[in-house]
């Protein structure tokens, strides 16, 4: 039988998913937001699995807030890297460094 | 006498100061000078008859209150205007001097762009005159006195263009700071040994003073000796006596009129003022006393040998009166304090007479102020011509013993019998001194006349003259080399002799206006019978001081005793001088040339003012500068700055090259570091 364990196994190789998708790519702009994507699937897992668990409908509740959130994020995610790479020609994340001091 | 009049006399110059000075360009050259000069008049017109109650005995000594100024714990002084005999003395010397500069000044600064200004800043000084001769307390005194150095610093700056008039300027306010410092130190020490400022408290408790000791640097000395030795540099400072005396004859970089009214007549005598006014505390200091009477016939000595060898008009000038203050103080010093106020009044009129008289001859010489360059100009300026004679027939002190004298006659008589009569050896050498300066003042005084009023016209060669004649280029005369400035070179001491040019080069002195006119005509009344008229009650009449100095009953007996040889010494010398004079500068123009080969290393040494400056430079001057140069490089540059705001500077500058690393500009390295701080947190809140 497939335990609490493996839900959170799995969301948790997930979340590092996620986070390294972050942190070691160099390419590309969306993939940063695939990461976040990622680790926001991950976390709802998470509550989800939590939620059958505990026998608790917050978790599930909560999950779709999350999704929602989600959604908002990616959309405007999409949309200033659109309007970036109108006015820089490029989403290449080592070439996105105007804050650097 | 109404407290209202002494008010107004005060109180009007500073009104019209204030209005003439905001108002300025907005008023006009002529309200501001209508204001000032009307208001000047007033004060005048209000002072002549306390002085005539004070000379009739109607009037007594009174003190009007004016406003609280200090109360804390025991130093309490309050402005208030002080009226007595001496007061009224400096009252009438000080506004009528003051109203007629003003006057001349409508016609002397005729074509200046700064009139109201001027104005201002005349009414000012005199407003502070006021304000010091009439204090009752000392820290009044010190406002008064503190105000005039501020006026007389703001009108020999007046020429502000001029950088030599600024140089004069803080010359004048910075020696004066040296004196000011021992007249603050003299006040503070009054003050911690009497526990008052007031003027008559003072004097008062000062005779049961003498014989108690205080500790002043380290020895225990007569208490009111140091008082009255640190007083008196005070007023050596403004009184510009031997040693403090160099910043006077550069203050003559101001206009003439300036040098007329706060260098000649009124703010140069406050220091005697000064003296005269404690002088009962001054009596009960018999070595401060000896120091007064040192510096001033040492003075008096020192500044005609000067006098004698100097081409500019208005520094002979100005080196008489440093001379004629040395007479005031050494008398003051002897114990005739009458006899020095008396001198302090003959000489206000007959020098401020010489001084208005040298500015309308420079007013005519289009501002040439060396003598060499003038001659001849009796025929040209008459009237400036009669004006200035009887200026100098009052300062060499002519007359006649017991029929007629000009004013100088009296008041320097009684000066030099005094120092005779007082007997003790200090006086001897007063007195002394005092005749050989009565020789060399006048024969400096008919020196600078002969110069020029006599002789011929050699004004061809001043470059002012060359300006003012139009036609200057196609004159032959105009080709003569221009004057050389090193003017103590042997080559150009002697006279240019009048025969080689007709030396007019085609300009024509002429007289000044009238308003230049009445005041010399004025000064020149007060120069022929201020000594006649008032000798016996300012000499003799203990009733006119009443009580307002310390008057020495006994030395006025002697003085009228003295042998009969001391009586005509003055007149002896006067007239040898005036030979003197004759033979060197009408008889035979060559004397001067021969004597200057004769005796060059006294001559220069003495024409360069007995190099004072150059030692002042040498001893306190450059040592200034080169421990300004390293508090400057070492203290300042070396330590403040580079361990204050630039060393901070730069540890914010390393610092922020250091931090900007941190800041990449890449999101992952961001976000990172994020995630490594909320780790921590988590961290930190978990265990």
């Amino acid at each position: 039988m497939i335990g609490i364990e493996h839900y959170i196994v799995v969301s948790a190789i997930l979340f590092v998913l996620g986070v390294l998708g972050i942190f070691l790519n160099r390419k590309n702009v969306i993939i940063i937001l695939m990461g976040i994507e990622l680790i926001l699937l991950s976390v709802n897992l998470n509550l989800v699995a939590f939620s059958a668990f505990l026998n608790d409908l917050v978790g599930q509740v909560f999950a779709m807030f999350v999704l929602t959130v989600a959604a908002g994020e990616a959309a405007i995610g999409l949309a200033i890297l659109v309007i970036y790479f109108r006015n820089r020609g490029t989403i290449a994340v080592d070439s996105v460094d105007r804050l650097k001091g | 006498m109404s407290s209202t009049s002494i008010l107004m006399i005060v109180f009007l110059p500073l009104l019209a100061a204030i209005v003439a000075g905001l108002g300025n360009r907005a008023l006009g050259n002529t309200v501001a000078k209508s204001i000032t000069t009307g208001a000047l008049f007033v004060s005048c017109a209000l002072s002549w008859p306390i002085f005539l109650g004070f000379l009739d005995g109607s009037l007594e000594a009174s003190v009007v209150p004016v406003l609280k100024w200090v109360e804390s714990g025991t130093l309490t002084f309050d402005w208030a205007l002080r009226v007595d005999t001496l007061t009224a003395v400096m009252l009438v010397v000080i506004t009528s001097v003051s109203a007629l500069v003003h006057l001349y000044s409508w016609g002397y600064m005729e074509e200046d762009p700064d009139q109201p200004r001027f104005f201002a800043y005349l009414c000012l000084f005199t407003f502070a005159m006021l304000m010091l001769v009439t204090a009752d307390n000392l820290v009044q005194m010190f406002f008064g006195w503190e105000g005039v150095g501020l006026a007389s610093y703001l009108l020999i700056g007046f020429w502000f263009r001029k950088p030599s008039a600024n140089k004069a300027a803080i010359k004048a306010f910075v020696v004066n700071r040296v004196g000011d410092l021992g007249f603050m130190l003299g006040i503070f020490g009054t003050y911690l040994v009497f526990q008052t400022t007031s003027i008559p408290a003072i004097l008062e408790a000062a005779p049961a003073m003498s014989g108690s000791t205080i500790g002043f640097l380290g020895y225990r000395v007569a208490t009111l000796d140091v008082l009255c030795i640190l007083l008196f540099i005070g007023a050596m400072g403004k009184s510009a006596q031997l040693g403090l005396h160099t910043w006077l004859p550069d203050a003559m970089e101001g206009p003439t009129p300036v040098s007329a009214l706060i260098h000649a007549a009124t703010m140069v005598t406050a220091g005697v003022f000064m003296v005269c006014r404690l002088s009962p505390m001054f009596e009960a200091a018999p070595v401060a006393l000896g120091m007064v009477v040192f510096v001033g016939a040492a003075t008096c000595f020192f500044a005609a040998t000067i006098g004698t060898t100097q081409w500019d008009i208005k520094r002979v000038i100005a080196y008489s009166t440093c001379s004629q203050l040395g007479y005031m103080f050494f008398a003051a010093g002897v114990g005739a304090y009458g006899a020095a106020m008396f001198h302090l009044f003959t000489h206000a009129f007959f020098k401020a007479l010489l001084f208005l008289g040298a500015g309308s001859v420079i007013h005519a010489m289009h501002h040439e102020q060396d003598m060499r360059y003038y001659g001849g100009l009796r025929k040209h300026i008459p009237l400036t011509f009669w004006a200035m004679l009887a200026g100098t027939l009052a300062i060499t002190g002519v007359g006649v013993l017991y029929v007629f004298g000009f004013a100088g006659f009296y008041s320097k008589d009684a000066i030099l019998e005094a120092a005779y009569a007082r007997g003790t050896d200090l006086a001897h050498f007063a007195f002394w001194a005092g005749a050989v300066a009565a020789l060399l003042t006048s024969f400096y005084s008919w020196r600078l006349m002969f110069l020029t009023f006599w002789g011929k016209p050699r004004w061809a060669e001043s470059e002012h003259i060359q300006h003012a004649v139009a036609h200057g280029h196609d004159d032959p005369h105009a080709h003569n080399p221009p004057r050389q400035e090193d003017a103590g070179e042997d080559v150009t001491h002697a006279v240019p002799s009048p025969e080689q040019y007709d030396g007019t080069a085609g300009y024509h002195p002429h007289e000044s206006p009238w308003s230049m006119l009445v005041p010399l005509g004025v000064l020149t009344l007060g120069a022929v019978f201020a000594g006649f008229v008032f000798k016996d009650a300012f000499i003799d009449s203990e009733a006119f001081w009443a009580g307002s100095i310390f008057y020495n009953e006994n030395l006025i007996h002697r003085l009228h005793a003295v042998p009969y040889w001391v009586k005509l010494t003055a007149t002896f010398v006067m007239l040898l001088g005036l030979f003197g004079a004759w033979l060197a500068y009408i008889r035979d123009t060559s004397i001067p040339g021969k004597f200057v080969e004769q005796f060059s290393l006294v001559h220069r040494f003495v024409f360069n003012k007995w190099y004072f400056d150059e030692l002042y430079n040498l001893v306190f001057v450059r040592p200034a500068f080169w421990f300004g140069r390293v508090f400057w490089q070492k203290g300042d540059k070396g330590v403040i700055d580079r361990f204050g705001p630039d060393g901070a500077a730069w540890v914010v500058q390393r610092g922020a090259v250091v931090a900007k690393k941190v800041q990449s500009g890449y999101l992952y390295s961001y976000a990172l570091i994020m995630l490594l701080g909320l780790i921590a947190a988590i961290t930190w809140v978990l265990i």
